[in-house]
């Protein structure tokens, strides 16, 4: 079946087998291996991608179901070389040890703070609750989304992503203002 | 892993996605959020030949306000039923049962429709259309029908839709101004309930004048705690009285014993998980 989807900005139109997963399509057709899978179970959230604005488990949407679609993965969020804020304070606050669960927790994390622009602790805690860390007890990861969340004008995340590529570069609440 | 291969179809109407189902006979699979078919697809527990996706079955979304109902579409999403502000006010209960359910992901996809159709006795919108007495919306070749909530949940995955039908729609009774509260109990990195109470009450004064109480997972179905309701009403709202209440929520279950619960571990978690969600509604 033939699918036309934006990702990352840029338009693709692909013929896929109905059963192709999200991530797969992502991964093995676009080269955007920056999605990684972590599990079969759907539980633990590194897949996770925005879709049409909204965090999404990407090996649990067919390729198929973003026919039309905006997607937006982790390597889309840099711009001009600048780290996306979120990205920046994972950096900043220590919030990886392997690295593994880092790119869902960053587009889960930006999601979050579309909902909410100042989340509590346990705001945050709730907000990544669909994306499993093994490594860092989750500490620092909390601590940088709290610290993205300063950094960020309020307003700026999925909604801000949505963005054809004319105007890539300069929305809202990308580049720290 | 991947799915085993399929034919997909996309119908936009309600008419088109019958059609489609009835065309593809026995081995198809309705389509809703995914989030339960898509992990069964891809661990091959499952393998339809047709996948009918009602993602493009606009009538299906949303919720509307229809006389003294609320009219949920079969493929309104967690998130959207989560923010609804008719739901907020008409059937809090469903809002706050939906509110526990998985993670944001999940609720971004998965549906209110697909939830209840998919029956998986640890689901926690079962217990809420149970306790709020529902009634589900199908359609099937032979047209529309009607069924309410006390016979639609009929055993593990099990359903009282026949072959060929959709649940389209569900219809809630408004319960303007009711109290209520959905108390669940489960291990953090698995939103699943362990055992889960649903409570919605009228208070008047002091006195709990209605009371209405559905159980997650203390059965292969939903189970309307029909003792503790009738415990509680004519009752002050008093600790001591909801506790004692609280104590037939046993009355009519079968749970069962599993890797996160022995079965009388999940009788006592259902009379103390009541009487806190009975506190918490009469606030
Ligand atoms: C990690 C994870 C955690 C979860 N945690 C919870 C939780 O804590 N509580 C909870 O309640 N749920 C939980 N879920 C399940 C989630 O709520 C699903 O959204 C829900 O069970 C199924 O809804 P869906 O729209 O995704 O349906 P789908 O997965 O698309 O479909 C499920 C089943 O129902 C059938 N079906 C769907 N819609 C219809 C219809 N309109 N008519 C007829 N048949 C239909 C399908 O054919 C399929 O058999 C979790 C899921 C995941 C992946
Ligand atoms: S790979 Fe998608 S949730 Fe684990
Ligand atoms: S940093 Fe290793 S899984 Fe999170």
């Amino acid at each position: 079946m033939r699918i036309t989807v934006t990702v990352d900005g840029t338009t693709y139109s692909d013929e896929v087998e109905p059963r192709t997963l999200l991530v797969q399509y992502l991964r093995e057709r676009l080269g955007k291996v920056g999605t990684v899978v972590g599990c079969d179970t759907s539980n633990c959230g590194a897949c996770t991608v925005h879709l049409d604005g909204h965090s999404v488990k990407s090996c649990s949407v067919l390729a198929v179901q973003a026919d039309g679609c905006e997607v937006t993965t982790i390597e889309g969020l840099a711009r001009d070389g600048q780290l996306h804020p979120v990205q920046r304070a994972f950096h900043d606050n220590h919030a990886l040890q392997c690295g593994f669960c880092t790119p869902g927790m960053i587009m889960q994390a930006i999601d979050l703070l579309a909902e909410d622009s100042d989340p509590e602790e346990q705001a945050v805690r709730e907000g990544i609750e669909g994306n499993l860390c093994r490594c860092t007890g989750y500490q620092n990861i909390v601590r940088a989304v709290r610290d993205a969340a300063h950094e960020m004008r309020p307003g700026a995340g999925p909604e801000a992503e949505r963005v054809s590529e004319a105007t890539m570069g300069t929305q809202a609440g990308v580049h720290r203002s | 892993m991947i799915p085993a291969e399929f034919d997909y179809v996309a119908p936009t109407t309600v008419d088109d996605a019958v059609r489609a189902l009835a065309d593809a006979g026995d081995e198809a699979k309705i389509l809703a959020g995914g989030q339960s078919l898509i992990p069964v697809l891809r661990m091959r527990l499952a393998a339809p030949t047709k996948l009918i996706d009602l993602g493009k079955v606009t009538e299906l979304q949303g919720v509307r306000e229809d006389g003294g109902a609320l009219v949920i579409g079969a493929m309104t999403t967690h998130y959207d039923v989560v923010r609804d502000p008719l739901i907020a006010e008409h059937a809090k209960l469903i809002g706050m049962a939906t509110s526990t359910v998985a993670d944001p992901q999940v609720r971004h996809r998965g549906t209110f429709g697909g939830s209840l159709a998919h029956a998986d006795p640890a689901g926690d919108l079962a217990a809420p259309a149970l306790a709020l007495d529902v009634e589900m919306v199908v359609h099937g070749m032979d047209g529309r029908r009607t069924i309410p909530a006390s016979e639609f949940f009929v055993d593990y995955f099990t359903t009282a839709l026949r072959p060929g039908e959709l649940l389209t729609e569900v219809r809630v009774p408004k319960y303007t101004g009711w109290h209520a509260h959905y108390e669940k109990f489960n291990r953090v990195a698995q939103a699943w309930s362990i055992v889960g109470v649903a409570a919605a009450v009228q208070v008047e004064g002091h006195t709990i004048t209605q009371a209405r109480v559905g159980l997650t997972n203390m059965s292969s179905v939903p189970v309307r705690a029909s003792g503790v309701e009738r415990a509680l009403v004519g009752q002050e709202a008093t600790p001591e009285a909801i506790k004692a209440a609280a104590q037939h929520a046993v009355e009519g279950t079968m749970p069962v014993a599993d890797g996160n619960a022995d079965a009388a571990y999940r009788e006592h978690l259902a009379k103390v998980l009541t009487s806190r969600a009975v506190t918490a509604a009469c606030g």
